[in-house]
């Protein structure tokens, strides 16, 4: 595994606490809306270097539960910590730990992938001396080398991800949440950043929290998942034991709908649904 | 650890933080310069509003004489009404970009990198400076055109230049208040059209205070409109009279930009949750 620190101006800033095997720990972590309770007391325990799902229905609490752990948003009771370090009090160590994409292609349109990395290296603290070689390590790991000087609006849906997933690790973040990171994919450019995602894993040990409703997805990456309802989580375990627990012949779409209830769409919003279309469009 | 080396680490400290902070500033404001100078088909756009101000409603107002303007032409007192008008324009609408990049999710990204919240806000409102110095640029060559006695001096083209940033960052993190508040932004394009013909109508723009009635006088004591204009009049036109100090005004507007920076800091990630 690699341990790569060059360009952080303290290597220490992105790493966990020495001694720290847990790269999310959440307590009883609660979030309500006025008197919409959308992430309800839930326990979570993800060790380090794991790739962890979270999966559930459209307005499920997953989304939610993602901007907590990455400090966009205060939770109502309940504690969590990332990388170390508690969402709340030290929210500044946490942010310096992690890396995130989000559900919507992210990626600035207007600028280049090299300068889209450029601004992220600068905003992490990376020094000067380091930031090029830096950037153009994460290009290069990410495949998008030969296009890094093209405007990112050229860009294909697929090249996008993979940029975003260079700007994410860039400053080697000890965790990486990844929200829907494959939505609106074709199934080439989606297994590219699956490929991408465990090679991430194994050559540099990041934990993985990735969120998704493609239960393929689910099933070849994570080496636990957890089903999120109505706010909390219903079951979790490895893929293996889930499948195990609805059936001999399941697989993970049955266990969906099996610890979801059987309902087939009950959540969301038309905000939910606006983004989600948004990120097709900007793919199409 | 002795006081004195505690003292020298908290200085040594402090002036980390700020050049962390700034270089944080810097970076956002670059990407953004880089990309209006990529397309800088906005910059254009905007020029059209000041040429059809000045050309058209200047050249027929400077023929009614009924406003009083001092030693200085009504048209040449209008230029820096002008310019302060289209830097307002141009900044008011600043927040239905920042609207876009939240829906985008680039915003979300910012929010979760270790960068201080106030130094991204500062990064957008120096950017938006810089278009203020675009603007700047299309009036100096319209006033020339048509005429207009300008000041050359470094010093006042110094203080042109201060003020319009000022201007721009303030009116710029104005309306990020007003995007993080109203959120969307069919809202934003409502609340906006409804600020800018108040804040502009009730300054010292097109007329002196003194021709207000009294009401709308005290209104516009309290514009940061009308500061950036009182700065500007004396300082861009030969002859130009300012009613304040350009202390005064810079003391003035300094302020407005702080506390506009503070409240947009704090409202900065209620837009994206």
């Amino acid at each position: 595994m690699k341990t790569y620190t060059a360009g952080i101006s303290n290597p220490d800033d992105t790493k966990m606490p020495a001694g720290y095997s847990s790269a999310i720990e959440t307590h009883e972590l609660t979030r309500k809306f006025g008197d919409f309770t959308a992430v309800d007391s839930i326990n979570l325990h993800v060790p380090s270097g794991r790739i962890f799902g979270l999966i559930g229905p459209n307005g499920a609490g997953k989304t939610t539960t993602i901007k907590m752990l990455t400090t966009l948003l205060e939770p109502t009771s309940g504690t969590a910590k990332v990388a170390g370090f508690d969402v709340h009090s030290s929210s500044k160590e946490v942010r310096k730990r992690i890396g995130y994409v989000p559900q919507m292609l992210s990626a600035d349109g207007g600028l280049t992938a090299y300068e889209n990395l450029m601004l992220s290296a600068k905003l992490y603290g990376m020094k000067r001396s380091d930031r090029k070689a830096r950037v153009e390590d994460a290009l290069n790991f990410m495949n998008l080398s030969e296009s890094s000087n093209k405007l990112v609006k050229a860009y294909s849906g697929g090249m996008i991800r993979r940029l975003e997933l260079a700007q994410a690790m860039l400053h080697m973040p000890s965790v990486l949440f990844l929200d829907e990171p494959t939505i609106g994919l074709d199934p080439v450019a989606r297994r590219v950043v699956w490929e991408r995602l465990i090679a991430l894993r194994k050559e540099y040990g990041m934990t993985i929290l990735i969120t998704t409703h493609d239960m393929e997805e689910a099933d070849r990456l994570c080496d636990e998942i957890a089903l999120m309802h109505r706010g909390k989580i219903t079951i979790s375990g490895s893929p293996a034991d889930l499948k195990t627990s609805v059936g001999t012949d399941a697989n993970l779409d049955d266990v969906f709908v099996h610890y979801s209830g059987g309902v087939i769409e009950e959540g969301g919003n038309y905000r939910d649904v606006r983004k989600t279309r948004r990120t097709a469009n900007r793919l199409a | 650890m002795s006081e004195k080396h505690a003292e020298r680490q908290t200085g040594w400290l402090s002036s980390f933080f700020l050049v962390e902070f700034f270089r944080e500033s810097l970076a956002i404001s670059e990407v953004e310069i880089k990309k209006l100078l990529r397309d800088p088909t906005e910059l254009f756009t905007r020029a059209v509003q000041p040429v059809l101000w000045l050309v058209i409603f200047g050249q027929v107002f400077s023929r009614v004489r009924g406003i009083p303007t001092g030693r200085v032409t009504y048209l040449a007192f209008l230029t820096p009404g002008i310019l302060a008008q289209s830097v307002l324009f141009s900044a008011i609408f600043y927040g239905i970009a920042v609207i876009w990049e939240r829906d985008l999710g680039i915003i979300h990204k910012l929010m979760v990198s270790p960068a201080h919240r106030t130094s991204l806000v500062l990064g957008k409102a120096v950017s938006s400076g810089f278009r203020g110095l675009v603007q700047v640029v299309i009036i100096y060559v319209l006033a020339l055109v048509m005429g207009i006695s300008l000041r050359w001096e470094p010093w006042a083209i110094g203080g042109v230049l201060l003020s319009v940033v000022l201007g721009s960052a303030i009116f710029s993190t104005f309306s990020l208040v007003i995007a993080c508040i109203v959120k969307t932004r069919e809202r934003f394009m409502g609340i906006g059209q409804i600020l800018t013909m108040p804040l502009f109508f009730a300054s010292n723009a097109i007329y002196p205070l003194e021709l207000m009635p009294p009401w709308l006088r005290w209104f516009a004591r309290f514009n940061p409109l009308t500061y950036l204009v009182d700065a500007l009049r004396s300082l861009m036109i030969q002859g130009g009279h300012s009613v304040h100090s350009f202390g005064f005004d810079l003391v003035v507007m300094v302020s407005v930009f702080i506390v506009f920076l503070l409240t947009a800091r704090r409202l900065y990630p209620t837009l994206i949750q």
